[in-house]
Parts: structure tokens; sequence; C-alpha cells
């Protein structure tokens, strides 16, 4: 008989899956957190063949200074450890302490966006100038834009995470553990594209 | 707990719309967003056939005289675009794999509902937007691959319009996929292996692993080129230092696969179909498994047989020419594994399997013609001409849209309650099978002999030709007819079909018809052999 009415142990699993079904929210962003970063890779693997195979016309300014994305590199670094930092926080119940390493998170995410835009502001070249520029401009904004977003998260669990009132607590850590790899995976993109940029 | 059960269900239920009314909601029932998938494909299909109508008319006559010449590429930009992200990809993925997959896991719905429906109500507007571009200042006139520079220099706001409806649509398929990926590796019942899984689960875990690792690149490259369009960056321009046969690449990085996006789930319907009405168990069930894993991983490194014209250097062209070869195996397991699960059967040659049997015929007359394709001195011969329209319409109409139509003869009744008629069936499949092969098959003749695609003007010596594969167009649309007066009187007056008038042994047949709000009253049934026919306890 292929159709089975089966042991007690699986009875009970069913049980798990019927009353509390199981979290799979993180297993489903690390799959979205895939397909975001494929779309990283396409920007890359274009950026690559333009610098092996499209020489830039001569006179072409694509110089770029390395201060402020060293800088900015260092920023996001310690902000994945203060945004670790919150999450440990939470885990021990200590919401208050949790809510300060995630508004120093956030604001060492604005201090990169505001350094990012003075970068921009200070370049020799514009959007349209050369395939550099422009490829230059897509790479760093689209990731500027995952940071502002990133940053407008933080922010807002960081508000929901008040003490009374809260909808995040150590009983629902969801939406800071999303927020968290979200930033991760924002900060390695970058350590990926300031090799690539700037580095190599 | 049963009680717990029932009470959760009662709740959900008077939350919902009731009868035909939910099929208009933001509904999380995955049987309701499977239909809203269907119903909504069907009529951009209705659409798409009209421009291919209007096509065909125009090509009846070697001049422009029906469609000005501007027309025609907007004509047969909107019937690709239509064709592929609005009726068959969401089809074959979305529909299907929404109404089945919970059932053949043994679930009570997908594992992110709300997702779900929001991937859903990405499709209609998007593909409204771009119907309604062709009344603002004219669809985009590209084709569906949009290169540029013809993408850059044809007319912009139907451009930019085809752009962001195709990024919705991308996006519609992402949601789609990441939902099917954790629904089939973790919502399994408890009990359940991933290989006592049917087939569609392989076929549908295969696809969203190529929606979710390809559809971003397209996504990404057509942000580029809107950058050109809009803001006149020089990524795909050569005349401001950009490259486009970049643009080919990451193009078709993303859209190659889209055809075994469009193909893969087909395979896994037919793999549905064909053992229940042979009974006889699916053949070769392990290769079968390998085989579908083994089309995703090839599927990716195959892309460049696109652009064997485009410069490749000729690495390039060994390379890709004997990946896209190496293709030709586990299709070629695939197909002999159909054929053996036939051998020897006691098939009933209904409607279902009429088509069913149509796709394998078409599929493999495709895949031939795929296999020469990817020679590098044929394809450059004929290249952008006919021959290549009627390879790939004899995959994705001859193949994926006949496995549609076979998995709609088959699943009505689950999904109605009451069969459709037999009679009525059998003449949409002999119109559409005959209508079919006289359209396509004369276009082979066509590009061997040099006429080239996208053309609405063509030397006069091809007109006899055409007038056949109009003809056959003719018929094809003629058989939509028998097939919605099917659907609708069905509806109304079909004959009873019982809980499983097939004497399934897959699980959705396993409950009645049509199913419970949460699918089964009690728990699911735990389904070890779902191909198990054959044997005597079921006869």
């Amino acid at each position: 008989m292929t159709i089975l009415n089966s042991s007690d142990e699986i009875k009970k699993r069913e049980d798990d899956l019927d009353n509390h079904h199981e979290d799979f929210r993180i297993f489903g962003l690390i799959i979205f957190l895939i397909a975001d970063g494929m779309t990283f890779a396409g920007f890359f693997a274009a950026y690559l063949t333009y610098k092996a195979v499209n020489p830039l016309p001569e006179g072409s300014i694509y110089e770029l200074e390395l201060s402020i994305p060293t800088l900015n590199t260092i920023l996001l670094l310690i902000s994945s450890a203060t945004f670790h930092k919150a999450g440990k926080a939470l885990v021990n119940q200590k919401n208050d302490l949790s809510q300060k390493w995630l508004i120093i998170t956030a604001s060492l995410g604005i201090t990169f966006l505001i350094c990012q835009l003075f970068e921009y502001f200070h370049l020799p070249f514009g959007l349209t100038d050369n395939l550099f520029a422009s490829t230059f401009y897509a790479l760093t904004g689209f990731h500027g834009l995952h940071v502002t977003l990133g940053t407008l998260m933080i922010l807002i669990i960081s508000w929901q995470i008040r003490i009374n009132g809260g909808r995040i607590t150590y009983k629902n850590m969801f939406p800071l553990e999303a927020v968290e790899l979200y930033w991760h995976f924002v900060d390695g993109i970058w350590v990926i594209l300031f090799i690539i940029l700037y580095l190599y | 707990m049963t009680i717990l059960i029932d009470n959760k269900a009662k709740v959900k239920e008077s939350l919902q719309p009731k009868g035909l009314l939910r099929y208009f909601s933001f509904s999380l029932d995955h049987k309701v967003i499977g239909i809203q998938y269907l119903v909504c494909g069907f009529l951009f299909y209705l659409v798409g056939g009209t421009l291919a109508s209007a096509i065909r008319i125009e090509l009846i006559s070697p001049l422009s005289d029906f469609l000005p010449r501007d027309v025609y590429n907007q004509v047969l930009t909107l019937h690709g675009t239509i064709m592929i992200f609005l009726w068959i990809v969401p089809v074959v993925n979305g529909a299907f794999g929404n109404y089945l997959i919970p059932f053949y896991v043994g679930a009570r719905d997908m594992a992110f509902p709300r997702l779900n429906a929001v991937a859903f109500w990405l499709i209609p507007p998007s593909g409204l937007m771009l119907i309604a571009s062709y009344f603002i200042e004219g669809a985009a006139q590209s084709g569906w691959t949009a290169y540029p520079p013809l993408s850059i220099t044809t007319p912009q706001s139907g451009q930019i319009i085809w752009i962001l409806s195709v990024l919705l649509l991308g996006g519609s398929s992402i949601f789609g996929g990441i939902n099917f990926i954790v629904t089939i590796l973790k919502l399994r019942r408890p009990g359940l292996k991933l290989m006592n899984l049917p087939m569609y689960c392989w076929a549908m875990l295969g696809t969203s692993i190529l929606v979710v690792l390809s559809t971003p690149v397209l996504a990404g490259t057509l942000i580029l080129l809107s950058f050109d369009i809009v803001a006149h960056t020089g990524f795909f321009n050569p005349a401001l230092g950009g490259n486009v046969v970049v643009y080919q690449h990451l193009f078709w990085f993303y859209s190659h696969p889209a055809v075994y996006i469009m193909v893969l789930p087909a395979f896994g319907l037919v793999s549905e179909i064909l053992p229940i009405h042979c009974r006889k168990p699916l053949f070769g069930y392990t290769t079968m498994v390998f085989s579908i894993m083994g089309i995703v991983v090839l599927g990716l490194v195959v892309w460049a047989h696109h652009m064997f014209t485009s410069g490749t250097p000729p690495w390039m062209r060994l390379f890709f020419t004997i990946a896209t070869a190496f293709i030709a195996v586990p299709t070629g397991i695939k197909f002999f594994n159909w054929v053996a699960t036939m051998w020897g059967g006691k098939i009933s040659l209904n409607s279902a399997m009429l088509f069913s049997c149509g796709f394998i015929i078409n599929f493999v007359f495709g895949g031939i013609t795929g296999v020469a394709l990817a020679q590098v001195p044929f394809d450059i011969h004929v290249h952008d001409t006919y021959f290549v329209v009627a390879h790939f319409h004899y995959i994705v109409y001859g193949g994926s849209v006949f496995v549609i139509f076979s998995s709609i003869y088959h699943w009505y009744p689950k999904v109605v309650g009451k069969l459709l008629n037999e009679n009525l069936g059998y003449l949409h499949f002999a119109l559409t099978f005959i209508g079919f092969n006289l359209c396509f098959a004369p276009q082979h003749w066509l590009g061997l002999n040099g006429m080239p695609r996208r053309v609405a003007e063509y030397d006069p010596q091809f007109q006899f030709v055409n007038q056949i594969s109009s003809v056959g167009a003719l018929f094809m649309a003629i058989s939509t007819i028998p097939f919605l007066v099917n659907i609708f009187v069905s509806f109304k007056k079909g004959k009873i079909a019982g809980n499983n008038p097939w004497n399934a042994l897959t699980p959705e047949w396993l409950t009645s018809s049509p199913p419970p709000v949460e699918n089964w009253e009690g728990e699911a049934p735990l389904v070890r052999e779902p191909y198990g026919y054959g044997k005597d306890y079921l006869s």
C-alpha cells in the first residue's frame, strides 16, 4: 500500500507543522539575496568586460581618490560589527542597549552615504563622460541604493525594538535577523566592489 | 488537533470573498492564485494570438500592405513579449506550480502566501501597461530581445515602458521562484523524501533555480539599457565607446535559461500526465531527476550559441557548440523515458493524452533543429532567418503550449469537478496539431532559402509558402473556438467527474474535486510512490 498513515514521530512533526509552521523566512531571504547578488554579478561582469575589451579614448579622465572609499569600507565593516552587537543585546533581553547599537549602525550607514555623495561631487567626471564613469556611477549608485534601503530598515527596527509596546523582542527576532543578514550582504558586496573598482 | 484545523479553515474561509469573486481578490489561497495565473495568462494569450494573426495576414503578400512597417515591428515585439513573459512563463510556472506544488509536497499552502499573491498581482498591471504603450506613442519596435543600438534609436517611450514592464514581470518571476524553492525544500510533509516527489516538483525546483540565478541579470541589464535611453550613457552605444556585445551576453545569460524556464515545467507536467493515462509507472524516475538537474547546470553555460554571428572568438564558438550539443543528452534521456513509459501501457487516447503525444512529436522535431542550430557553420547560414522562427515555435508552441492544453484537459476535472467534452477536445487537438505543423513546418524551408525574420516585406518567390503558413495560422486561430466553447459549456453542463476520474495516485487526486480551502479534510496523505500503476491494488 502506498498511502500510509504514519508513525508517532511523523505525527508529532505534523502537529508542529500545522500549529507552529516552522519559520522559513530566513531561508527565503537567503535565496532572495542570492538573486540580488546575481544582479551585482551581472554589473561586475559588464564592468570587467569593458575594462578588458573597450579601452577608453585618449584623454579620458578616470582617476579615483582612495581616501574616501577606504574610509567608507572601514565604516561599513564597523557597522556590521555594531549590528552584530545589537543582535547579541536583544538575545540578552537588553532592548535599550540593542536600540543604541542599532542607532549607531544607522548613523554609520548615513555617514557612508554622505561620504559617497561628497565623493560624487568632487570627482572630475560625470555620469555620461566616458564608459568608465558610467559604469562607476551605476555600480556605486546601485550599491548606494541598497545602503539607503538598509539604513531605513535599521531605523524602522530600532523604533520597533523600544521597550514598551515594540513588536521586536527576544521572542520575535526575525525582523532584526533579516535586516542584519541583508546588511552583512550589502557590506560584503561593498568589499568586492571596492576591490574590483578601486584597487584592481 | 483536527478540530483546531477545522476552526482555522473556517475562520480563513469566512474572511475570503465567496464564489467567483475570490478570483478577483487578493486571495492567499494557492489554488485561487493558480487559477488567477492561468486565466490571466490565457487572456494575454488571446491578445498575443491576435497579434500573431496580424503578422500572418501581413505576410500573405510580399508587400507591407496590411500593416505599415513600423506598426509591423511593434506588433512582432508585442507578440513575442506577451507570449513569453505573460503567457508561457506565468502559466507553466505560476499557474500549474501554484495549483499543484502544495498538493505534491503535502502542504496546506505555499511557504509565503502573501508573497505569492504579490507575485501574481504584479502581472496584470505590467501586461496592461505593455499593451497600452501601443496606444501612446507606439510600442517598442526592437523585438523581444531589445538589442541595442536598435532599442536606443527607435522611439523611446515605447521602449522604456517595455523595459519597466519586463522588470516588473521579472520581479514577479523571482518572487515565485523563491516561493517554489522554499516550498519544495522545506514544506514537505514529514516522511516524504525528495526522491518520492512527483516529477513536476523536480522540474519546478530546477526551473526556480534558473529563475533565481538568471532573471536578476536581465534586470540589471535592462536598468543599464534604460540609462542608455534616458540619460544618454554609453554602456551599449558604440558611438559613445560602449559595447553592444556585452548587452547580448548579459541578455542571453537570462534568455537562454528562459527557454528552460518555459520548457522544464512542461517536461514535468508531461511526466505527470503520461503515467496516469498509460497506467504504467514513470520510466526511469532517477535518470529523469538527474537529467533535469543536468539541464539546469548546462542551461546556464550555453547562452552564447545565440551570438555566433556577433563576432564571437573561435574558442567561444567551440565551447558553446559543445556545451549546447551536450544538452541533447539529458533531453534525449527524458524523451526516451516518456516513450518507454508509453510502451506497452494501457493507453487511453483522450484529449489530455493526445496533446501530450503531440508535444512529444513536436518537441523532438524542435530538438533536432536545435542540435542543428548549435553547429556554427549551419547557424551562421540560417541566423536570423525563418528557420530559427520555426525552430523556437516548435519548442515553445509545439512544446510548452501543447503541454498547457494537455494539462488543462487533465486538471480541469480537479479544479471544476466536471469533465471536459472529449469530442470538442479531439476537434481542438486536430485543428491545433494540423494548423501548427502547417504553419511552422514550411518556415524551415523559408529559412533555409534565406527569408529573413522580423521584416514585413519579402521576396515574391516566397509568397506561396508563406500563404500555406498563413492558412496554418488560420487553423490555429479557429482551434481556440472549440476550446473556449468546451471550457464554458462543460463548466455549466459537464459530466460530474467525481474525486478521481483518472484513477490517479498523485496526491492532488486524493482529496475532493474541487478541493477544500486547506486542501485536505484532516491530514495530508503520505504518497511515497506517486507512479505505482499497473499493480493490483488500484485497477
